[in-house]
């Protein structure tokens, strides 16, 4: 066992943005029932493009006037969730931390902007450009429109961002160097320059997403935000707020290994260390909700990963990306949120459009329908290209 | 022209401020308007778009409200018209 590390903390507000419902409770309706939001992209059309599939949010609109004149459609998901997650409390103004990560920032401004500059051969910028494209603009949207003045800063480390937001919220906690914290992520991913790098990449699946299965044909691109709000247990017991659970642990790794293949080794060492983390056994953990991108690449590492360190007898995996799509610095807010809300309801979501289960990828996966089950422990993993890696321990309430 | 160019202006810096053109006179000072430093940048860029004009840093500073504006802009604008 470790040494006792400071306060307990508890999760007092969840907000979401996805392609599967804005709110948590439209968010974990469609989990519960497997229904998919992966369909044609609308927002952007690119004519000859290998892939015509995405998760995208339909009609998404949040702010005034001037917020949408002055922060991208990122930060702009950011806020939304971060309004549904701090409703109805009242945060410590500098005792309270705001930690975001993103993997993209404004991309969807820059690319319009570079695209006058050119294409069009403009000679001037709108001058809101940098604030607009700059990575940490969610942190400073959250930390001044609710008046949060604690440590404030962004994360980035690809897939893995909003992970280690989280963890590092939850570590500040624990140890008393903040009261409070809203931490999570958010990524737009639907413009023209990201959509042709990962095409490029042949990883984005034709169709549709399927982790763990045989023959898999890659990752859905999504977007959305999600967004957090962390307390000490005790004195969100105390006041008697509505407790979505608890972060127990946080483990991280770096493979250093490859800039785009994932090792295993680097996977199993962050859920061992989150384990530790939580002074927790293995056999403790109940269920994973897994990094399961759906691509040839991660779903057999991570799944071995797993087995290594659970035994043939593991916990029950899915992957909830099947749904919402890889939101890359988005992914680990939203799917610790998924979590959360797995354990708050005794219900496991599952792992949408599976066929057959790919004999590369062991594991008992949860597939196509949600599982009852009483769970008191949970991960939620998340890991990066360039072989970064985080991952959470939750624990129902 | 000056009134029409008042007009013009103050439409411009409306839209941009996001706020109603009842708010503005011929004589508002930005900051009696709540205007501040990135809201002016906004205004000039889309005085330079509007009038197809560069409005050097020098001069940008000097501005502190509608009639600034209304006077340097015009004067660019006769100055592109030589």
């Amino acid at each position: 066992m470790s040494p006792d590390l400071g306060r307990r903390v508890a999760v007092t507000g969840i907000g979401v943005v996805s392609a599967i419902g804005t709110g948590a409770a439209a968010f974990w309706e469609s989990l519960r029932e497997g229904r998919s939001g992966i369909a044609p992209i609308r927002q952007i059309d690119i004519p000859g493009l290998k892939f015509q599939n995405g998760a995208e949010i339909p009609d998404f609109a949040w702010g005034d006037d001037r917020e949408r004149s002055l922060y991208d459609r990122f930060a702009l998901m950011a806020g939304c969730a971060a309004e549904e997650a701090l409703e109805g409390l009242s945060l410590p103004r500098e005792r309270t931390a705001v930690i975001t990560g993103s993997c993209l920032g404004g991309n969807h401004f820059e690319d319009a902007s570079y695209r006058e500059l050119y294409a069009e051969r403009r000679t001037r910028f709108n001058p809101v450009t940098i604030p607009k494209i700059m990575e940490n603009a969610p942190a400073s949207l959250i930390s001044m429109k609710w008046g949060l003045a604690g440590p404030a800063y962004t994360v980035a480390s690809a897939c893995s961002s909003s992970n280690h937001a989280i963890g590092q919220a939850f570590w500040m906690i624990r140890a008393g160097l903040a009261d409070a914290a809203v931490c999570g992520g958010a990524d737009a991913t639907f413009s023209l320059g990201i959509l042709r790098a990962w095409e490029a990449m042949r990883v984005v699946s034709p169709d549709t997403c399927r982790p763990f299965c045989a023959g898999r044909p890659g990752m859905i691109l999504g977007e959305g935000a999600a967004m957090l709000v962390l307390e000490p247990l005790e004195e969100a017991r105390a006041r008697g707020a509505d407790i979505f659970g608890e972060i127990v642990g946080f483990g991280m790794s770096s493979d250093a290994h490859h800039i785009t293949q994932p090792s295993g080794d680097g996977a199993e060492r962050a859920m061992r260390a989150a384990l530790v983390d939580a002074s927790l056994a293995p056999e403790a953990v109940g269920y994973i909700n897994a990094h399961g991108t759906g691509t040839q690449a991660n779903d057999p590492v991570e799944c071995q990963a797993i087995e290594r360190l659970f035994g043939a007898r593991g916990p029950a995996i899915s992957s909830t990306k099947s749904m919402h799509g890889h939101t890359l610095g988005a992914a680990g807010a939203i799917e610790a949120v998924a979590a959360l809300l797995a354990l708050r309801h005794g219900t496991l979501p599952p792992t949408a459009n599976f066929t057959t289960q790919s004999p590369d990828c062991p594991g008992d996966i949860v597939a196509n329908e949600a599982r009852a089950a009483s769970v008191e422990y949970a991960l939620s993993n998340s890991f990066a290209f360039g072989g970064l890696n985080a991952v959470l321990v939750l624990r129902a309430t | 022209m000056p009134e029409d160019l008042t007009a013009r202006v103050i439409a411009i810096v409306a839209k941009t401020t996001h706020k109603p053109i009842e708010a503005f006179a011929a004589d508002s000072s930005f900051e009696s308007l709540g205007i501040d430093s990135l809201d002016g940048i906004q205004i000039l860029f889309a005085l330079e778009q509007e009038f197809d004009i560069s409005i050097p840093d020098d001069e940008a500073k000097k501005i502190r409200g509608i009639a600034d504006v209304v006077e340097g802009v015009g004067k660019l604008i006769d100055a592109k018209q030589g």
